[in-house]
């Protein structure tokens, strides 16, 4: 039924941290990676050696370039992924219901078996999370990986979406943001994470942290000891030297 | 948003149809025999064949069936039952005609009800979308009900209704195409608010996330043709409402006369639901610089 379910007590959901994503991509490639082989239709490439190659991800890294009033420009890395909105348009659009958003944990998924390939979710989906798929015709989004974070048979430390598994800067962060004491909530509330283009109504779960304020570059802790003062017979020997 | 050719066929064919039939369903004509053969037939086939061209866009249009589960929450579903509804409804209506039958005005009437109805579900499938803040408004509805009136009125020849119903569509047209250009800005969704890095400063994009296109920048990111769009605003006015607006006023409602009217203004209608698409420009191309 694509009528959204009460709001869940446990909204699973990501926490990407701006201030520390260097923009290597390797999240985009685990996630395709993962998601290629498992749940659902495969993330299909058309063209993948011609001169207009195009395929399906889901998830996306954009660079951005921000540059402040007072201050040097920075690059912020950026990636794109379903947002697991609380009130996810995504879902009440779709006409054969099955688009859904789980009432159990939050997480929106797409039923492929039910799916037309109409693409209105896509249309009504702010954030560009949502790709059909050209070979399957059926539409493909983030599914946070719902067959490894509740997967028995992977060891503990695998039970997390690909794309944080893999993040080699620890800049994604996995974890329950309806608990107001997750380790992600307490993330969210030191560090200022917030909505994206919240002026859309969605309410996401996901959350991204801005980057850290960059002040000016401090003096380095050694530079006391690069101001060395000559003193007794080397020190008369530069005072002389200083004459000539 | 990009205008793909089977959704601007279904949105114009079937709307002319739907307009149609809610004009026959009211008795605005009321032909006999031949006459209502050929009349009622155009009536469905427009409806029918717009509902057939919608599904060429559908990537597993085999499924097409379970689109009427979700008529609750989905405007999209309701049309779907809208449609085949009205279809049902007027069927005796039609046959009645054919035959030289007589039914009581309720059955027509509540058909023409629900034909209306369902071009306001197909127009509600683009308004309710706050990602497209040009469709976002109660003008798309008014506009789909004034192209389905007034092409039903210039097939079925009621000259004095029709020529009411294009002025109100060419200036509905006109309005919109003022306000949309201004309906993006208004929505207040920047490149700043996309990624949260406004507060910090100006921000462009440095580096694509991929190199060649995706679904989303074919879907909707469209720009082609939009040069035009000054030339082709002119032309939807002017076809689909101010000519056949004079002709009817001003030409006795002959056959011949109503088809070529009715020609003219499916250009106009064509032209404006092109622009439609074209013109509208979805948030999620914030995330690439472009729209």
């Amino acid at each position: 039924m694509t009528a959204l379910p009460p709001p869940s007590a446990k909204k699973l959901g990501l926490v990407i941290d701006l201030d520390t994503c260097v923009g290597c991509h390797a999240c985009v490639t685990a996630c395709k990676g993962w998601n290629d082989q498992g749940y659902g239709a495969p993330l299909s490439d058309m063209e993948a050696y011609g001169s207009a190659p195009c395929g399906t991800f889901l998830n996306r890294v954009h660079s951005y370039e921000v540059q402040p009033e007072d201050a040097a420009p920075q690059i912020i890395n950026f990636p794109r992924s379903c947002l697991h909105c609380d009130n996810a348009p995504c879902v009440t659009v779709c006409p054969t219901g099955a688009s859904y958003k789980r009432a159990e944990d939050g997480i929106v998924l797409v039923n492929e078996s039910a799916c037309i390939g109409c693409g209105l979710c896509a249309w009504a989906c702010p954030y560009g999370a949502r790709e059909l798929d050209a070979e399957a015709g059926v539409m493909k989004k983030c599914t946070l990986c719902v067959d490894r974070i509740y997967n028995d048979n992977l060891p503990e430390e695998d039970r997390v979406p690909a794309c944080v598994r893999t993040c080699p800067t620890g800049a994604r962060h996995f974890g329950d943001l309806g608990d107001p004491d997750s380790a992600v909530s307490r993330l969210v509330a030191e560090r200022g994470g917030y909505d994206l283009m919240p002026e859309m109504e969605t309410k996401p779960v996901n959350k991204y942290l801005p980057p850290r304020k960059k002040g000016a570059v401090e003096a380095s802790p050694l530079a006391p000891l690069l101001d060395v003062q000559a003193t007794g017979f080397a020190g008369w020997l530069d005072r002389l030297l200083e004459k000539f | 948003m990009h205008p793909a050719p089977s959704v601007v066929l279904f949105t114009v064919l079937s709307g002319m149809g739907f307009g149609l039939l809610a004009l026959l369903g009211l008795g605005a004509a009321q032909p006999h025999g031949l006459a209502a053969f050929l009349h009622w037939g155009l009536g469905y086939g427009l409806a029918v064949g717009g509902l057939m061209a919608s599904t060429f866009h559908l990537g597993n249009p085999q499924r097409a069936l379970r689109a009427f589960t979700q008529w609750r929450t989905s405007w999209l579903s309701r049309e779907g039952w809208a449609a085949v509804l009205t279809l049902l409804m007027l069927a005796p209506v039609a046959l009645a005609a054919i035959l030289g039958a007589v039914l009581p005005p309720f059955f027509g009437a509540t058909g023409a009800v629900m034909a209306l109805l369902t071009v306001y579900c197909t127009a509600m499938i683009y308004a309710q979308l706050r990602t497209v803040p040009r469709w976002n408004h109660w003008i798309t509805p008014v506009l789909f009900l004034l192209f389905a009136l007034t092409g039903g009125a210039i097939l079925t020849g009621r000259s004095g209704f029709g020529v009411i119903m294009a002025i109100l569509l060419g200036v509905a047209l006109y309005w919109s195409f003022r306000r949309g250009d201004g309906a993006f800005a208004a929505k207040g969704a920047t490149i700043g608010t996309a990624t949260g890095l406004g507060a910090l400063g100006e921000v462009r994009q440095f580096a694509p996330p991929h190199t060649g296109g995706n679904y989303l920048m074919k879907e909707m990111i469209y720009h082609v043709g939009r040069k035009h769009v000054s030339r082709l605003r002119i032309v939807a006015i002017l076809c689909a409402s101010l000519l056949p607006a004079a002709i009817l006023l001003f030409v006795p409602p002959l056959p011949w006369v109503l088809a070529v009217a009715a020609a003219i203004h499916l250009v106009g209608a064509f032209a404006a639901r092109w622009l439609f698409f074209a013109e509208a420009e979805h948030v999620v191309g914030l995330y690439y610089d472009a729209r």
